[in-house]
């Protein structure tokens, strides 16, 4: 069966996670768990995306994301190019438009794209003939993300539904957050924020979450505990004041991880600030820390949604 | 075991429980074992030592929800020591210090430094008040978490305001974390400018550099807007304009958790008391013009204003004796705060027991500390006083190192006769 003549998926863009269901979801995870053990094969080529032109276009800086996109687009057959700001016609005063429809006349069959403004793969979809694939959009989604945090979950957890999940540090401006609230409420989870006041939008509970100010309290007989990154540049005095205080008050350290469930299972993002939001000697554990676990699933949930969204579906 | 001692035929008043009566204490141990109108000379434990108060009035000591103590960085000024016999001669037995010392108390070490050395050198209590920025800078938040956990009981720049709305308003949502009030100097810092007294007739005729009233207002309405939206605690440490007080009125009504407090010198003195340039006048903010004085003695009178504080800020003879506007601000005010704020009585403005809450039970709420009123199991923290007793203050006789009072030959009426701490008298007329 050749791809095109796969059931195609409902959906041409991933671009939040708002508009997914929770079949959706399942086939996407599904999807995913068939591509890890293809990855960890010797031989990790397909040729499902034979002649396919995969284009990562990345207006902030990533190594993880990209790389993870990069091998997934590769281990399927597509042809893979890296656009970075740094060296596109972008820095020589391009609009995002005019670099859209420059790409756009090149063909490509998909398109994955980070920026720093939330809404600018919404923008792009619009303007572009390809799936677009939202790899990071300011503080808004980071879909792909989430997808992968729901697989390393249900691998450990054999389920969503249910879980109560807390998901600790920054809510404010982070997008990582907003994606797994959204596909958490969706499958059925119990989602908590923790954060200080100043990193936790004051309307947080409009998102369908539980509010805490306390790692006490938000972790208590938590399933899940999410540690989120604290930027450097919001770690002296505007939002918090001190880096010690901060790790003090909402760094996840064995004290603190006590109050969740005895077989808690802890995730991050990446990149970790040991010692700002993370105890080393947590996030070393692989019996407790599903970080490494994380980084394998990204690649194989990149694999699967770049298989779904190019079948073909609606618009 | 020590015998009890009791405090016999005294005036006994306390704003928390609305109690004036003739009556006695009984202590021990430091703490008060009984009292009411049941403690008489017949009816006394074995062994107890007694003593007649001959009706005079006997409160709880007053808590002083502002006052600057200099130690550390600025002993030439004023010492824990030297402070503590001036609170105690002003039947003050609780001190709020606030950070103003070098170096500020912006970390947690020296909070526990200023606590030691408290212990060992004040007649009486301290509390402390940490910085709300760094350095009191206005530019950073500082630690207010490990703050709280040192002990601090409130956070504030002391007589400087936030100027930047965006670091305000962050302080304002990080500090409910910590339920501990931010007191704040209101004014607005850009319209203070280099302004040394309140704009008016008085500032325009002698040619000084005026802080238009305003500057009040705008502050307290900027820092109510977002109160509404963090739901923070927040205590203005001296209001001293109309304006601001109806807006703080306004505040209330809204059940946002704001209080404020004013000074001695707020509402017994007007702008007319730095003629001559008289710099042991000039306050921070300024003396305010008759009208706003008035309004000052109103919110007293209806409960807009919930605190009296002694706003205590020695400064030296060299740093007073300069051109007005290069004087330093400041009053002392550790001993007058009860005998100046008794005008307030002795001149039908406000009655005795909502006069007494202001420096008692109400600052102890709003720092929330569990003293300020007299209970049985409490430490023995009281204040004997003489309501009536006319004398004229002599600002050299002051305990305090600096002799800045604004107050120099006022005459006042009621003077404290008797301070206890634990039970311990620690000042005695």
């Amino acid at each position: 069966m050749t791809h095109s003549e796969k059931t195609p998926f409902a959906h041409r863009h991933l671009l939040d996670i708002d508009r997914l269901s929770v079949a959706d979801i399942n086939l996407l995870l599904d999807t995913a768990s068939g591509y890890v053990s293809k990855s960890r094969a010797s031989d990790k080529k397909l040729s499902l995306l034979h002649g396919r032109t995969q284009i990562n276009l990345f207006f902030e800086n990533s190594t993880r994301t990209r790389t993870s996109f990069e091998l997934a687009g590769m281990r399927l057959g597509a042809d893979v190019i890296n656009m970075s700001v740094g060296s596109s016609s972008v820095k020589k005063g391009e609009t995002l438009i005019d670099t859209a429809m420059t790409l756009n006349a090149m063909h490509p069959d998909i398109l994955v794209i980070r920026h720093g403004d939330s809404g600018v793969p919404h923008l792009l979809s619009q303007k572009i003939d390809c799936a677009v694939i939202n790899a990071g959009d300011g503080s808004h989604e980071h879909p792909t993300q989430a997808l992968l945090d729901a697989l390393t979950i249900r691998n450990r957890k054999g389920r969503l539904e249910g879980l109560i999940v807390a998901i600790c540090g920054d809510i404010l401006h982070s997008r990582v957050a907003r994606s797994n609230i959204a596909l958490l409420n969706i499958m059925g989870a119990r989602v908590r924020v923790v954060g200080p006041t100043t990193l936790v939008p004051s309307n947080a509970k409009a998102l369908g979450v539980e509010v805490y100010h306390s790692m006490k309290e938000g972790l208590r007989d938590a399933d899940i505990v999410m540690m989120l990154r604290l930027q450097t540049e919001r770690m002296q005095g505007a939002f918090v004041p001190s880096v010690r205080e901060y790790f003090k008050l909402f760094g996840l350290d064995k004290k603190k991880l006590e109050m969740a469930k005895p077989d808690a299972l802890i995730m991050h993002p990446g990149p970790m600030n040991r010692g700002v939001e993370i105890d080393s000697e947590i996030a070393d554990d692989i019996t407790i820390s599903a970080i490494s676990e994380q980084v394998e699933m990204g690649v194989a949930v990149r694999m699967a949604c770049l298989d779904l969204f190019t079948r073909g579906g609606a618009q | 075991m020590n015998a009890a001692h009791a405090l016999l035929n005294a005036r006994l008043l306390d704003p928390a429980t609305n109690t004036d009566i003739v009556g006695g204490i009984l202590i021990k141990d430091g703490l008060i074992l009984d009292w009411g109108t049941h403690i008489k000379a017949d009816a006394l434990p074995d062994g107890a030592t007694q003593e007649d108060c001959h009706g005079k009035c006997l409160s709880p000591g007053l808590v002083d929800a502002h006052a600057y103590l200099c130690e550390p960085g600025k002993e030439h000024r004023e010492t824990m020591e030297t402070a503590g016999y001036a609170a105690a001669a002003g039947g003050i037995t609780t001190i709020n210090a606030f950070p103003a010392t070098e170096p500020v108390i912006d970390d947690p070490s020296i909070v526990e430094v200023i606590a030691r050395r408290a212990r060992e050198t004040c007649a009486v209590n301290i509390c402390i008040t940490g910085a709300l920025s760094k350095g009191l800078e206005g530019k950073e938040m500082a630690e207010l978490g490990l703050l709280s956990e040192a002990g601090v009981v409130a956070f504030s720049d002391g007589q400087k305001a936030i100027g930047d709305i965006n670091l305000m308003r962050r302080s304002l949502a990080y500090s409910t974390m910590f339920n501990k009030p931010i007191i704040v100097h209101a004014e607005e810092p850009a319209l203070v400018g280099s302004g040394v007294m309140t704009g008016g007739r008085t500032a325009t005729s002698m040619g000084l550099k005026a802080i238009p009233s305003c500057a009040e207002a705008i502050l307290v309405e900027r820092d109510i807007r977002l109160i509404a939206m963090t739901g923070a605690t927040w205590h203005a440490a001296h209001l001293s304009t109309l304006d601001a007080l109806n807006s703080l009125r306004r505040a209330k009504d809204e059940q946002l958790n704001v209080t404020a407090g004013t000074a001695p010198h707020y509402h017994a003195l007007n702008d007319l008391e730095v003629g001559e340039y008289r710099t042991f006048a000039r306050v921070s903010p300024p003396l305010r013009e008759e009208d706003d004085r008035r309004a000052v003695v109103a919110a007293i009178k209806d409960g807009t204003i919930d605190v009296i504080s002694s706003q205590h800020l020695p400064q030296s003879a060299d740093s007073k004796r300069l051109p007005f506007s290069q004087a330093k601000p400041g009053v002392v005010g550790l001993e007058t705060m009860l005998p100046v704020s008794l005008r307030l009585y002795h001149n039908r403005d406000v009655g005795l027991m909502d006069l007494l809450r202001t420096m008692t039970v109400a600052p102890a709420k709003l720092l929330g500390l569990d003293c300020g009123k007299i209970e049985i199991g409490k430490p023995a923290d009281l204040c004997l006083f003489d309501l009536d007793k006319p004398w004229q203050l002599d600002g050299t006789l002051l305990k305090s190192k600096s002799k800045n009072t604004a107050f120099d030959g006022h005459l006042l009426q009621g003077r404290v006769l008797k301070t206890f701490v634990s039970g311990t008298v620690v000042f005695e007329l």
